[in-house]
Parts: structure tokens; sequence; C-alpha cells
């Protein structure tokens, strides 16, 4: 029945009635450390958007996009990819390798390769347990958690092994200079706007938004995504109607990978400009949060992306201004994760009364 | 209603088993049932007929407490009763067979039967009790079944006698059964039919939910018509008649009989040649089957669900794999292994009609426009460039498809839920007549339909007959077989057990060749 409720209240309503419950209850546990829940917000929003803020959170943004949209397209197929985190690692290898390997005459060369090189070693990551589902039926969940574990550890040997650059660090060489990407400032500079000169945001921001637009069509526009979906809503069906599971099973989980992969662009070779240890920095687990929030839709993944980034940067402001822990940012992501995630019905079936009953007269 | 009156009425005469006063039952905007009275006498077989979301299940539901009512009341052997879970049900003497059984498999009939009822705290004197009363309740109603036998080593219809069993082992005086004879054989029927007379013989009272007019007839004392929620009709059956209880259903005359001139038939199509399926644990499905479907026949098959006829329709629509065997289609050999390719079949002019619409047929969360295309989306008219669908055509396709299948509403943007059970099957229907196919396969195809459109089904079925088509039909209607077939195979554990012209033989005849037996072996 839940499927009779109006669009603006099931897109909209409903997920922002569910994060008003995580932060009435985020300003509770505020309250609990002895801090004034308003005084918070106020720091967060303002560190999440001042001159120098907003730079780290459309960085952080990218980031979410990349790994939400990754998880919202194996959703659609009916695959939970907890692997996001995995893939982004070993496509920080990948792009790390192709950086190395030339010296790239340009931005745009080096921006091609590194997102090809981001793509594969992220879908290849993926194909495993992806080819471990369809054909032996081991659970995608269950191997691509196990999957991250070994990729920490495979990134982590390298960086203190075969890619250690010289000294004691374990981070790789840095890249050639003809690897920089553009970063938003030296984009805005072109038009004439003043951006901040340091902020991380780069040009991976529009990789991801035009990211975003092609899993849009591919979802909905194209056949490829007709099948996942019939896949996803009922496995019976789509062979009936002649769609391979294995084959939707590896298609959907490639291109999820590389998806994941993508991120690489944005902090291996955008920010870091080397391979460094934790690059990933768990976006890859946010990614299922802000796919879950967003609805598997990639203008959902878009807005829920954006507040996880104003999270993230407004929660290191809270951090260095108010000295709130990080850990407590921590806590308001989960709240947000478990009230979007795993409490939505608390609020959709109240709401569904509500609407189901009032909707009486239009209903045939 | 006074007290007085209700009281005094007990003490006259004998109350009625069942009274339902006035009950109403809303599901958000739909309203299941609606306003409804209903006497059941004591000692009397009634029957409730409807269509499919009349509101019958739900109005049973709410006697046995698994719905609570918005308003009315329940009295029991005149008694106002209260009833909010089955324990209520069972202490007020109500016991239900359900339509999908509710039997633990891998126990005994002992076992099930004493199931929520033991007592002690060893198993021992229930398991006692129970047997020495579960072969009384044999002798009684002729209700043999093997006390120690697991579950999933018996029929059907020995597991309906257990539901029952379960039933009177809790001092059942009513008996609810919802659509009891949908998985037995036309003579496991009939006995369900004696052990519902012996019931009553015995001052039990029993309702039958059905969607089948022939039993409420053979069987009933009493009828009730339900129709979108509301009682329509209460009425002995001997003053009635299926038509007019069709008529009654669905509010117009009905056309029960189908229409069709005698068949053109044409040369061969389709050859199936020494079919074999084994499933994953080693079961032989499909053993050896052989036939040959022949241009403008429908051929029938007939048999009670589960003997193959399933792994027979999947293997030729290429969603299963055949163990051995082969199929020809215009005498050239198509692919029966496990890498077949539905999307293929469809291309070389096999159409499939699944017995699952809702598993199979259709994506249920799709709108009309996605499912009108679902199969066939890659063929060209519905393909566009660069991998994209043609979503303006799949659109104006839809509209087409439904106006001329008279799907309502036509909005091509509905999703499939909302749509009746008849509407349902109509879209896949479309889908694959319109194709024009050689062959249509056709599994179940009025399963969950209501009666009106049963008969827009079966006309569009005999169309593509006559069109000069091959259509092979799998039902476990027995009526349906008879009523549109040319030529009628009885499958009955992965055997074709006959072949028979419909005018040639009978219900009789048909049902012991389903039931596995041969007749003129017998005679």
């Amino acid at each position: 029945m839940n499927k009779n409720l109006p669009k603006w209240v099931d897109l909209g309503l409903i997920p922002l009635l569910t994060l008003f419950l995580a932060f009435a209850v985020s300003g509770l546990v505020v309250m609990s450390i002895g801090q004034n829940p308003i005084e918070v917000v106020r720091v967060m929003i303002q560190g999440a958007f001042n001159p120098f803020g907003i730079g780290h959170t459309l960085y952080f943004t990218t980031n979410f996009i990349f790994t939400g949209l990754a998880v919202a397209v194996a959703f659609h197929a009916r695959l939970f990819n907890i692997g996001g985190e995995g893939q982004a690692g070993i496509a920080g290898v990948g792009v790390t390798l192709i950086m190395l390997s030339v010296d790239w005459p340009h931005w745009t060369v080096a921006l091609v390769a590194g997102t090809v090189a981001a793509m594969a070693f992220g879908a290849a990551w993926a194909a495993i347990p992806a080819y471990l589902q369809a054909k032996r039926g081991s659970h995608i969940v269950i191997t691509t958690i196990m999957f991250n574990l070994i990729a920490t550890a495979v990134v982590g040997y390298l960086l203190v092994g075969p890619l250690q650059a010289e000294g004691s660090l374990p981070e790789s060489p840095k890249f050639p200079d003809g690897a920089a990407l553009p970063t938003l400032h030296d984009i805005l500079g072109v038009v004439g706007i003043e951006f901040d000169r340091f902020a991380p945001v780069n040009i991976s921001f529009f990789l991801a938004l035009i990211a975003a637009l092609l899993v849009w069509i591919l979802i909905w526009k194209t056949r490829l995504g007709y099948e996942m979906r019939a896949f996803g809503h009922s496995e019976r069906a789509a062979v009936y109607a002649g769609i391979s599971p294995m084959k939707i099973t590896m298609v959907a989980m490639l291109i999820s990978g590389a998806l994941s992969g993508m991120m690489a662009v944005n902090t291996v070779q955008g920010e870091a400009e080397r391979l460094v240890l934790g690059a990933v920095e768990g976006a890859g687990f946010i990614g299922i949060a802000v796919a879950l929030m967003g609805r598997s839709h990639p203008v959902g993944v878009l807005l829920a992306a954006f507040l996880f980034g104003i999270l993230t940067q407004g929660g290191a402001e809270l951090q260095f201004t108010l000295g709130i822990p990080a850990q407590m940012i921590t806590v308001i992501q989960a709240l947000i994760i478990m009230f979007t995630g795993s409490l939505e019905n608390m609020v959709r079936i109240p709401l569904e009364k509500i609407f189901l009953n009032t909707g009486k007269r239009g209903q045939a | 209603m006074s007290e007085v009156t209700e009281n005094a009425g007990r003490l006259d005469a004998v109350a009625p088993a069942i009274e339902l006063i006035g009950i109403s039952k809303a599901f958000g905007p739909v309203q299941a049932n609606k306003d409804i009275s209903m006497t059941v006498a004591k000692g009397a077989i009634h029957g409730i007929v409807g269509e499919n979301g009349a509101g019958k299940s739900t109005l049973m539901s709410i006697l046995y407490g698994f719905y609570k009512a918005d308003k009315g009341s329940v009295k029991i052997d005149g008694a106002p009763t209260v009833i909010s879970d089955s324990h209520d049900a069972i202490a007020a003497g109500i016991g239900m067979v359900h339509q999908h059984f509710m039997l633990v498999e891998n126990f005994t009939v002992l076992e099930n039967v004493i199931l929520g009822a033991e007592d002690g705290a060893t198993l021992g004197s229930s398991r006692r009790r129970a047997r020495k009363e579960l072969k009384e309740l044999a002798d009684e109603y002729e209700l043999d079944v093997n006390p120690d036998a697991v579950i999933e080593d018996i029929s059907v219809g020995f597991q309906q006698r257990v539901e029952i069993l379960k039933a009177l082992y809790r001092q059942a005086e009513i008996l609810i059964l919802d659509e009891p004879t949908g998985v037995l054989t036309p003579d496991e029927a009939d006995h369900l039919f004696r052990i519902l007379r012996n019931l009553k013989e015995q001052g039990k009272t029993i309702v039958i939910i059905t969607h089948k007019l022939r039993e409420i007839m053979d069987v009933t004392d009493s009828v009730s018509v339900m129709r979108r929620g509301e009682m329509t009709k209460t009425i002995a059956t001997a003053t009635t008649s299926p038509e007019d209880l069709a008529e009654a259903m669905v509010g117009r005359r009905v056309l029960l009989e189908v229409d069709k001139k005698p068949a053109v038939v044409g040369e061969t199509v389709m050859e199936v040649r020494d079919l074999s399926v084994t499933d994953i644990h080693g079961v032989k499905k499909l053993k050896h089957v052989s036939l040959e479907l022949k241009r403008g026949e429908i051929l029938g098959i007939a048999g009670v669900a589960g003997n193959g006829q399933s792994e027979l329709l999947e293997v030729i629509s290429g969603i299963g794999a055949a163990t051995s065997g082969e199929v020809l289609m215009h005498g050239e050999s198509i692919d029966v292994s496990k890498h077949a390719n539905a999307q293929l079949r469809r291309h070389r002019g096999i159409s499939h009609v699944p017995e699952d619409r809702h598993q199979r047929g259709l994506v249920m969360p799709f709108m009309t426009w996605e499912n009108t295309a679902f199969g066939y989306h890659n063929e060209p008219e519905y393909s566009g460039k660069f991998g994209l669908a043609n979503q303006k055509y799949m659109l104006e396709d839809a509209r087409g498809k439904m106006e001329r299948f008279d799907i309502r509403p036509v909005i091509p943007t509905l999703v499939a839920h909302h749509f009746s059970g008849g509407n349902q099957q109509k879209i896949v229907l479309a889908r694959e007549i319109e194709r024009n196919p050689d062959v249509l396969l056709i599994g179940q195809p009025t399963r969950g339909v209501d009666i009106g459109a049963i008969e827009f089904i079966h006309q569009q079925i005999v169309n593509l007959r006559d069109a000069g088509k091959a259509i092979l039909l799998v039902s476990v209607e027995l009526d349906e077989i008879q009523a549109l077939s040319d030529r009628i195979l009885v499958m009955f554990d992965g055997v074709i057990q006959g072949e028979r012209m419909p005018e040639d033989t009978n219900e009789g005849e048909l049902g012991l060749l389903m039931a596995g037996v041969d007749p003129e072996a017998q005679s």
C-alpha cells in the first residue's frame, strides 16, 4: 500500500521529517555534553559555508556523490554493494600507478587517464565479488565487506613496500606536475570569480555532477537500466523476460565499482597528488547512507551527498572552534543513517495513515 | 438491538451457528466489507461466492480473528462473541482450513495436529490422546490419514484432511474452508464433499468460500454472493442456478460457455520430443514427454498443479532447461539447454503468458508502458539509439494495447499493482497476443481473474486460434480445459497420462487420468 503515497510525501516530506528527528536526537546528545545545540548548529553551518569551508564541503560532497551513486546503481539491481570503501581504495592504487608512469603533458590528458584508471581498478575490485555472487551465490554483502578488508591490507602493504616514496612516511611519491587537476579556484578564476585558493575542491566535482546525470540516464532511459530495475524488482520476472541474472549482476557491480573508484580522481589525483594511507576516509560507507537517504535517485544522491558534505566539514569546524570531539559528528552521522535507513517506517507508517485516509475521495 | 429479544431468541428455537451483524472493514481507502450481515443456520453448509477482491476472505478473516472489524458484531450460537485472535476463534468453536495450508512440512500428521494444543511438560500424553482421537475421527468422518506420515510425503488431498483434523481435534463446531478444491483432483474434491456432508450430519456447520459455482450447486444448502465488499444476495441453493449466481457476482449477465467454432487444424508448428527435466534436488519433473502442436488448435494440458506442466512451459519458453529431449519449431531444433534465451524464443514467434503473473509475467512496481514491452524491450520498435529505450513509442504502444484490451483505467503510467487481477492479466495477454506469435504458451490464463474478464480472455485465446495460431494451454481448472481445448492431454507425475478429444470424454474420465489412473486399462 505504500505505493499510494503522493510523490512529494514519499520523496520530500519523509526524508525531511526523518532528518528532523535525527537532528532533534542529536540535539539531545549535544546537550548531554553541556553544549548549546543552537550554537553547535550555527558553528557547523558557518563552518561549512564560510569562504574557506565551502571548498572543503564541496570536496567531501564530491566523494559522497561518487560513492552514493555507486551504491544507488547497485541497489536498482537489488545488489547491496558495501564494498565502496575497498573499490575506491584500489582505484587509488590504479590512479597512482598510471600517474607515476608517464610525465603528463597536460591535465586534460591526465584527467582522462586518471578517470579511466580509477574506473577500471574500482570495477575490477567489484568484479570478483560480483562473479562470486552471480556464479556461486556467495552473498555480495559478505564478500564486499571482506574485500574492503583485503583492499585496506593491499594498499597498506603497497605504501610501505613497492609504492613507498623515499623517506619513512607510508605514502607514494608525488605525481608529476602535469597530472595536477585544476581546482575550483583555477576554474572560477577563468571567469573572474574569487575562490579560496587552498580549497581542495577540484574539477572532479563537475565530473561527479556529470556522473549523476549519466546514472540518471542509465537507470531511467536505457534498456540496460530497465533490465537492471526489472531484475531488482523480480529475478523470476527477469528470467521470464530473457534477462540474464548473471549479466545484470556483473554489469551493475562493474558500474557500481567504477563509480566508487572515481572518488580516487578527487582524493588521490585532485587533492593529495599522491597515494596516502586511508585516502578513502570512510566515504565508501557514507555512500550507503547517501544512497539510502537519496532513495537511490541521482537527484536525491546529490542532495544527500551535499548534506553529508556539510556535516563532515561542519563537524571538523566544531572540533576546531568548540572543542567538541570528532566522534560527536560521527554520532550525528550515525543517527542520520539510523533514522533515514532503518527507522524510516516510524515516520512512513503514520504518514500513510494520514494520507491514505484523507485521500479517500480520489481513490478508485 | 435490545438484549431482551436476543436472549429470548436463544431460548426459543435453535440459534443460528453464525450471525454477522453489520460488519464493515476498510483498508485505507478500500472498503473491503460494507455493512455485511449474514446468518448461517446450525448444521448447514453455506457457500460464499464472489470475484477476487469482493471481500470474501476479509469477512472470514474477521470471523477467525485475523482482522478486527471497524464496525459490527458477531454472534456464535446466539451469544455475542468478541473474536480478536485465532485463540478466541478456536475457543468459540471455529476452525479454519486456509487456501494455503498451515502445516509444518517436516512434522508428522500427529505432530501437526497437536501443534499449539499440546499439554504437559512432555509430548507423550498429548501424542497418545491425539492418536486415539484421530482414530475416532477417522472412523467417524472418512478422514483416514496415517498419523505417522510426514506432511511433505503425503498428497495435498491428504494434507487438507490433516487441516480438517486439526480443526476437529480442537473441538471445532464451525468449519471455514477457503477455496478448498483449488489444489484437488475432481476425485479428491468429491471425497472432500463426502467428508463435508458427513460433518454436516454430525451437526457441524460449514462455510465454504469458493469461486467455482458448480461446487456451490453441488454441496451447499444456502449461498451468499459478495460483490465489491457488499453482500448482494443470500439464497437457498436449491432455488438458484449458476447463471443467476454469476450475474449476482458480476452485476451483469455472463456467458459461462465459450463461444467457438470448430477448429481448422493445420500443419504441425511445434514438436516436443522425449523431453525430460530433472530438478536440482534430482527429482524427475518431466519424464519423456512428446507432443505435437498444430496450427489453428488449442491443445489443453489438464492436470493437478505440480505434475510437470509448469516445467513443460518453462522449457519451451526458454526459462528452464531440459535434461534431455528436444523441441522443434517449424522443424528446426531450438535450444533447450540452460543457455536458452527467452528473448530469442519470442523473436522466433513463441510467446508466453506465464502461470504466475505477479512474479513472472509482470514487474509489479513497473508502470504499464514498461510492462507492455517487457521481454520484447530489445526488439527494434522499442529500441532507441545508444542503448536507449524508445519511451515515446512504448507509451503510445501501451495506450493502444490498453484500449484494445479494455484495460482500465487507460493510464499507461499507472503501476501494475494498482490494477485488478483481471486487468493485470490483460496487460500480459495484450503484450503476448499482439505480437501475433506462431505459438502461444499460456498457463492458468484466468487464475485469480474476475468472471467478467474470464469471458474476454477466453475470447481472445479463441480468436488467436481462429487466426491460425497454435496455442498450448495449461490450466488446473478442468472446466476451462474442457471449454477451450480442441484436444486434451492429461499430465500426471511428469508423464502424459492420456490424450482425449473434448467431445469424447467427460470430467470423470479426465479426473481419473489426472489421478494417474488409466480408465481404459482398468476396464
